[in-house]
C-alpha cells in the first residue's frame, strides 16, 4: 500500500508514522509536503502529530490553510481514508472533516503518559481488528485535547456511532477519573459519518513495537491495511 | 583608520564588566583605543561566560581522550564513537541567570541553545534531560520559579520534537536566589557527517539564516557573568524570548544544507551571538571575516552596530558555505520559511572587520577576540566554616524511634519523591525511541537502524559537593557510572555543567578546584573522558552562593538493547540481593536534612576500585540475562532504594519481604545511610545463589535480604535491641500514595 504522510512546518510525529508504516509494516510511504497541491497514487493519508506552525493562534488553525489541505479534503470526499493523530486530529476538526473543536485540557499543562481507550466501535476502517469495547493502552502527549462540541452535534455522532475511542480505565470502565483531559463524553477518537476520516489525540505509531514496550496501537494501522488489502482487491477502489 | 565615535570613559569600561588590566590588553592588542561597538565585542567575548577565564587553566586537567572519542571540548559539542558509522554527539549547559529573572524564557532557551549545539554537529537530538534545583516548595517564590521553569522547559522542548526523556531535581534554600537550570541534549550523527564552527577557504560566503535579529539579549554573557543582587529583577530586558516554531524549522533547514554537501562550517549564535559566532568561526581556521551589517535581517529599525553585534535573538545561525553554493542554500532556508542573507565573506587577514552602510565599524583581530582573553589563576583556600559543616557528633543525634513514619517523610520530601508531576508535562516519548521512560535510574533510546541503545543519566549530590568538593564531585562521576550500568550500560563519555558561586572569592574558587580534581580521578579510574561541558560562576546573590553544583551528564552505550534493565521488580517470588558493603554513612544524607535538619557530616566514604568493580559485576550478570532488575542505593539509602524498587514500575507495584542484619550498626544508618558502590538487585529465585557466589568471587560483598512478591514492604531488623525486630511493615498502595503525590501536593499550597 502506498501511505502518505502529511509534513507541516513544525509537523514532528512525521518521521515516527513514516517509521511505522514502513520499517514495522512493511508500506510504501510518500512523505507529502504542505505545499504540494497534487496527491496522486495515495491509498491513505496520515496527518501526523506535532505543533504545525507552532500552534500559534490556535492548534491546527494554520495548517488549515495549507496548500496540501485542498488535495486532502478532496481526497476524503472522494472516499479516501484519512487519520489524523494528536496534531492530525486537530488540523481535521479546524478543517471542518471531523465536528467539534479542542479546549485546553482541563489541567492547562502539557500531559504526556500512558492512557486506556475503549474501542466502542469496532466496525470502522480504522478498528475493524479490534473487538468490540477492547481496551488499548495508547500514550497521549497534547495540551490541547480536551474535546467539545455542541449537545445536538454529540447526540447525532453517538446516534451514528461515530465515537469510535474514549477514555477508560484499565478495566474498560468509561469514568470521570479515566479522562485525562476533561474531553466531552470521555472522547478520545471521533470518525466522520461516511467513515473514512478519524481522528483521535492518542499516538497509536508510539506503542506498535514490542521494543518500546506496547504494541497496543498496531491494531488502529492492522485494520487500515486490512480495508485498503480487501478494496484493492475490487478494482473500484478510489485512489487519489 | 577607525575613529572612536564614542570616548570610552572609566563608567564605560566598569559598565561593560572589563577591568583596567583588561581594557589595557585590548588598547594594546588594537594599538588604539577602542570605538563603543568595539568595546562592547571585547566585553562579551571576554566575559567569565564566554572566556572561561577563571576555569581554564583547571579545566586543561581532565581527561578529554580515548579511544570513543570523536570530537573533545573546544567545539559546539563533544562526540563519541557508538559503532555502526554512528556516533553521539552531547552537551549540557546552563541557564540559571535568566531563569531566575524570568523562568519561563530563561528555561525555554535553554532548551533551544542546547539544541542548536548539537544539531549545528550535524546530529539530529534525539533526547534532552533537564538537572533542576530549586529552593523549598513552602515559598510562594520558589513554586513559581520551578512551575515556570517546568512549563518553559516542556513548551520548547515539546514544540521541537525531541523528547525529555530524564533528569534529576533537588530542593534546598540556598537555590532560592539562585535556581540551577541545566539541559543535557543528545542526538546521532554519522560519523563522517559531523560539522565544525570553521570560517575555512578564503573567500567564501558568509550566510546569516534563522530568525531576524532584534534587541532582546543584548548583554547576555555579560549578565551571566555577575553576581545577583535585589535590582537583579530589572535585568529582564536582557532575557531572550525564544520561538521553538522557528527553532524547529531551523533544526530541519541546517539538516537538509548538511545533508546537500553545501557547508565549509556553522555555528549557532548563543551567548555574544553575531561576535561569537564570526570571531570563534575565523580564529578556528587561522583566517578572518568581513561582515556588512547592511545585509543582516533586522526585527526592527534604527538599531546600531552595537546593538547588531551584542544582541542575543534566539534561533540564528551562521554559516559559511562552499563558494556558488549561495543559492542552493537560500532556496534551502526559504523552503523552510527563514530569513537568510549572504552577510560577508571568509578573508585571509585574520581580521573580523565590521561594515555598516559601507562605513567600517568594527576591526579586531579575531583570534584575539576568540582566544586571547585573560585567564587567571585566580587564588583559593578552604572556607573557614569547611571544618564545622564536616564536624558531626553522632552521640548528639538519637537513633531512629519510629523508622515506618521517618522512611515516609522521607517519600514525601520533593528531593526523593516521584517527579511524575514534572515529567508528564514533558513529551518524552515523541521520536518512538524511549525504550526507558523517565523513573528508573537512567533514560534508554534505541538507535534505530541497529541493535544498540544508549543510556543517560545526570547527578550530583551538592551537598556533598558542600562538605566535600573533592569527595562529593567523586561521588557524582560514581553514581552518574552507577546508574548507566543498572540499566545495562557501558558509560562512553561525560558531560559536565559546573555551577559554582564568585570565582572571585578564594572559597569558591577552592571549591571548584577541588571538584575539578575529584571529576578527574573519578573519570581516570572509570576511563570516561569527558568531552563537553560548561561552566556557570557567579551563582550569587547578595553575597550568598550556591552548594557547588558540579553538574555530571554521562552517556552510556548498551551494545543489544535487549540487555536493557530497569529498577523496579518484576516477579513475586523473585530474589532481592543487596551488592555492597553498608557502613555508618549519615554524614550528608538527606536523612538527616528532613528527620534532624541538619546538613552536616562527611560524605560517604567512596572507593573507586571497588565501585568499577561493582560495575563490571553488574553489566556482565545483566548481560548474561541474570538479572530482572538493578537499582542503584543513593539519596534515602536502602529503605528509599527498596521502596522505589516497589513503587516505580509503571503497573500498580509489588511488595517486597525484607530481613536486615543490623551488624553492630545504627539502625537508620542502616536503613537510610547512603553508604556508596550498593545496589539493589532482584534475581529469579533459583539463581540467587549462583550471582551471590560470583559475586563474592569477585570480590563484592552480596547478601540474600529478602523477596519480591506480596502488597506491603515488610523490613525486618534483626538484632535491633530496642524493637520487636519489625521496623517497616507498610502497605505498598500508602507509600506509593506518599512518593507520588508529594510534589504535586506541595505545589498546590496556597
Amino acid at each position: 500500500m502506498k501511505i502518505g504522510v502529511v509534513v507541516f512546518p513544525g509537523s514532528n510525529c512525521d518521521h515516527d508514522c513514516e517509521h511505522v508504516f514502513r520499517n514495522v509494516l512493511g508500506q510504501y510511504v510518500e512523505m507529502i509536503w504542505h505545499k504540494e497541491t497534487l496527491l496522486k497514487g495515495l491509498d491513505a493519508i496520515v496527518l501526523p502529530g506535532g505543533f504545525s506552525y507552532g500552534d500559534y493562534l490556535r492548534t491546527g488553525a494554520i495548517a488549515r490553510f495549507s496548500p496540501v489541505m485542498g488535495a486532502v479534503k478532496e481526497f476524503a470526499k472522494s472516499g479516501g481514508m484519512v487519520i489524523g493523530i494528536c496534531n492530525g486530529f486537530q488540523i481535521l476538526l479546524e478543517a471542518g472533516l471531523l465536528p467539534g473543536v479542542m479546549l485546553r485540557n482541563e489541567s492547562l499543562n502539557f500531559i504526556c503518559k500512558d492512557v486506556y481507550v475503549k474501542v466502542e466501535n469496532a466496525a470502522t476502517a480504522f478498528t475493524g481488528s479490534c473487538e468490540s469495547g477492547q481496551v488499548l493502552k495508547i500514550p497521549i502527549a497534547h495540551a490541547d485535547g480536551n474535546y467539545y462540541t455542541d449537545p445536538v452535534t454529540l447526540a447525532a455522532m453517538q446516534a451514528n456511532a461515530q465515537v469510535v475511542l474514549r477514555y477508560c480505565t484499565p478495566e474498560g470502565k468509561v469514568t470521570p477519573e479515566s479522562n485525562p483531559n476533561g474531553s466531552l463524553d470521555n472522547i478520545a477518537g471521533i470518525i466522520n459519518p461516511e467513515g473514512n476520516v478519524l481522528g483521535m489525540m492518542p499516538h497509536p505509531e508510539r506503542c506498535s513495537e514490542k521494543m518500546l514496550g506496547n504494541e497496543d496501537g498496531r491494531v488502529i494501522f492492522l485494520s487500515m491495511l486490512d480495508v485498503l488489502k480487501n478494496a484493492s482487491l475490487k478494482s473500484n477502489f478510489v485512489k487519489a | 583608520m577607525m575613529r572612536a565615535s564614542h570616548t570610552i570613559t572609566k563608567d564605560l569600561i566598569t559598565q561593560h564588566n572589563l577591568t583596567d588590566d583588561e581594557y589595557k590588553k585590548i588598547v594594546e592588542i588594537l594599538g588604539r583605543e577602542p570605538n563603543l561597538t568595539e568595546l562592547g565585542m571585547f566585553s562579551v567575548m571576554w566575559s567569565e561566560h564566554c572566556s572561561y577565564k577563571s576555569s581554564r587553566v583547571h579545566l586543561k586537567k581532565l581527561p578529554t581522550t580515548g579511544p570513543r572519542v570523536v570530537q573533545g571540548p573546544g567545539e559546539n559539542a563533544g562526540a563519541v564513537d557508538i559503532g555502526d558509522g554512528l556516533c553521539v554527539v552531547f552537551k549540557m549547559e546552563s541557564h540559571n541567570h535568566p531563569s531566575f529573572i524570568e523562568p519561563y524564557q530563561g528555561a525555554a532557551t535553554g532548551v533551544g541553545g542546547i539544541l542548536r549545539d548539537i544539531f549545528t554537529m550535524g546530529a539530529r537530538p534525539i533526547a534532552l534531560l533537564d538537572s533542576l534545583r530549586f529552593g523549598e516548595l513552602e515559598t510562594a517564590k520558589n513554586r513559581h520559579l520551578m512551575k515556570g521553569v517546568v512549563a518553559g522547559i516542556a513548551g520548547y522542548g515539546n514544540c521541537m520534537g525531541v523528547p525529555t526523556v530524564g533528569g534529576e531535581i533537588a530542593f534546598n534554600d540556598i537555590y532560592s536566589l539562585n535556581p540551577v537550570v541545566n539541559v543535557l541534549c543528545l542526538g546521532i550523527a554519522r560519523k563522517d557527517k559531523i560539522f565544525r564552527g570553521t570560517a575555512a577557504g578564503v573567500g567564501n560566503p558568509v550566510i546569516y539564516f534563522g530568525s531576524k535579529t532584534g534587541r532582546d539579549g543584548i548583554h547576555g554573557a555579560t549578565m551571566a557573568s555577575d553576581s545577583f543582587d535585589d535590582e537583579s529583577e530589572q535585568k529582564r530586558p536582557t532575557v531572550q524570548v525564544g520561538d521553538p516554531f522557528t527553532e524547529k524549522l531551523l533544526l530541519e533547514a541546517c539538516l537538509e544544507l548538511m545533508a546537500n554537501d553545501l557547508l565549509v562550517g556553522i555555528q549557532d549564535m548563543g551567548a555574544a551571538g553575531l561576535t561569537s559566532s564570526s570571531c570563534e568561526m575565523a580564529s578556528r581556521a587561522g583566517n578572518g571575516i568581513e561582515l556588512d551589517l547592511t545585509f543582516v535581517p533586522r526585527r526592527e529599525s534604527g538599531m546600531t552596530p552595537y546593538e547588531l553585534m551584542l544582541s542575543e535573538s534566539q534561533e540564528r545561525m551562521l554559516m559559511v558555505a562552499k563558494a556558488g553554493k549561495e543559492g542552493e542554500c537560500i532556496r534551502i532556508c526559504k523552503k523552510w520559511d527563514l530569513d537568510v542573507a549572504v552577510v560577508g565573506c571568509v578573508t585571509s587577514d585574520g581580521m573580523l572587520r565590521v561594515k555598516d552602510q559601507g562605513k567600517v565599524v568594527a576591526e579586531i583581530p579575531a583570534k584575539s577576540l576568540a582566544d586571547d582573553g585573560p585567564r587567571y589563576e585566580r587564588p583559593y583556600s578552604p572556607p573557614a566554616y569547611q571544618d564545622m559543616l564536616t564536624g558531626l557528633n553522632y552521640d548528639a543525634i538519637p537513633d531512629v524511634k519510629d523508622a515506618e513514619s521517618a522512611l515516609l517523610s522521607l517519600l514525601a520530601s520533593p528531593t526523593i519523591a516521584s517527579k511524575h508531576w514534572v515529567y508528564e508535562q514533558y513529551d518524552h516519548m515523541v521520536r518512538t525511541n524511549t525504550m526507558v521512560r523517565p523513573g528508573s535510574d537512567a533514560a534508554v533510546m534505541r538507535i534505530k537502524g541497529t541493535n544498540k541503545a544508549v543510556a543517560m543519566t545526570v547527578d550530583c549530590n551538592s551537598r556533598y559537593c558542600l562538605l566535600h568538593p573533592y569527595e562529593g564531585t567523586r561521588l557524582a562521576v560514581a553514581e552518574a557510572a552507577r546508574n548507566l550500568v543498572c540499566s545495562g550500560a557501558e558509560p562512553i563519555g561525560v558531560t559536565d555543567c559546573l555551577n559554582f558561586g564568585n570565582p572571585e572569592r578564594p572559597d569558591i574558587m577552592w571549591q571548584f578546584v577541588l571538584a575539578i580534581e575529584g571529576m578527574k580521578d573519578a573519570c581516570e579510574h572509570f576511563s570516561v573522558p569527558i568531552v563537553s561541558g560548561n561552566v556557570s560562576f557567579y551563582n550569587e546573590t547578595n553575597g550568598l552562593s550556591i552548594y557547588p553544583t558540579p553538574m555530571l551528564g554521562m552517556v552510556g552505550l548498551i551494545e543489544e538493547a535487549d540487555c536493557t534493565m530497569t529498577q523496579w521488580f518484576k516477579q513475586a517470588g523473585d530474589a532481592i540481593l543487596l551488592l555492597g558493603k553498608t557502613r555508618e554513612d549519615l554524614g550528608g544524607s538527606e536523612y538527616l536534612k528532613v528527620i534532624h535538619h541538619r546538613e552536616q557530616g562527611s560524605p560517604p566514604l567512596l572507593d573507586l576500585e571497588i565501585e568499577h568493580r561493582l560495575h563490571r559485576f553488574i553489566l556482565k550478570v545483566i548481560h548474561e540475562g541474570l538479572v530482572r532488575s538493578a537499582h542503584d542505593c543513593s539519596d534515602g539509602g536502602l529503605a528509599v532504594a527498596l521502596t522505589e524498587c516497589c513503587v516505580s514500575s509503571p503497573g500498580d507495584g509489588v511488595g517486597a519481604m525484607i530481613r536486615l542484619a543490623l551488624d553492630g550498626l545504627r539502625c537508620d544508618a542502616l536503613l537510610f545511610g547512603e553508604s556508596q558502590s550498593r545496589v539493589v538487585l532482584s534475581v529469579k529465585a533459583d539463581t540467587a545463589e549462583q550471582v551471590l557466589n560470583r559475586a563474592w568471587d569477585a570480590g563484592i560483598p552480596a547478601t540474600r535480604i529478602g523477596t519480591v512478591g506480596g502488597d506491603r514492604l515488610v523490613i525486618e531488623v534483626q538484632g535491633d535491641e530496642r524493637s520487636t525486630g519489625c521496623i517497616v511493615d507498610v502497605e505498598i498502595r500508602t507509600l506509593r500514595d506518599r512518593w507520588t503525590n508529594a510534589i504535586e501536593k506541595a505545589l498546590r499550597t496556597a
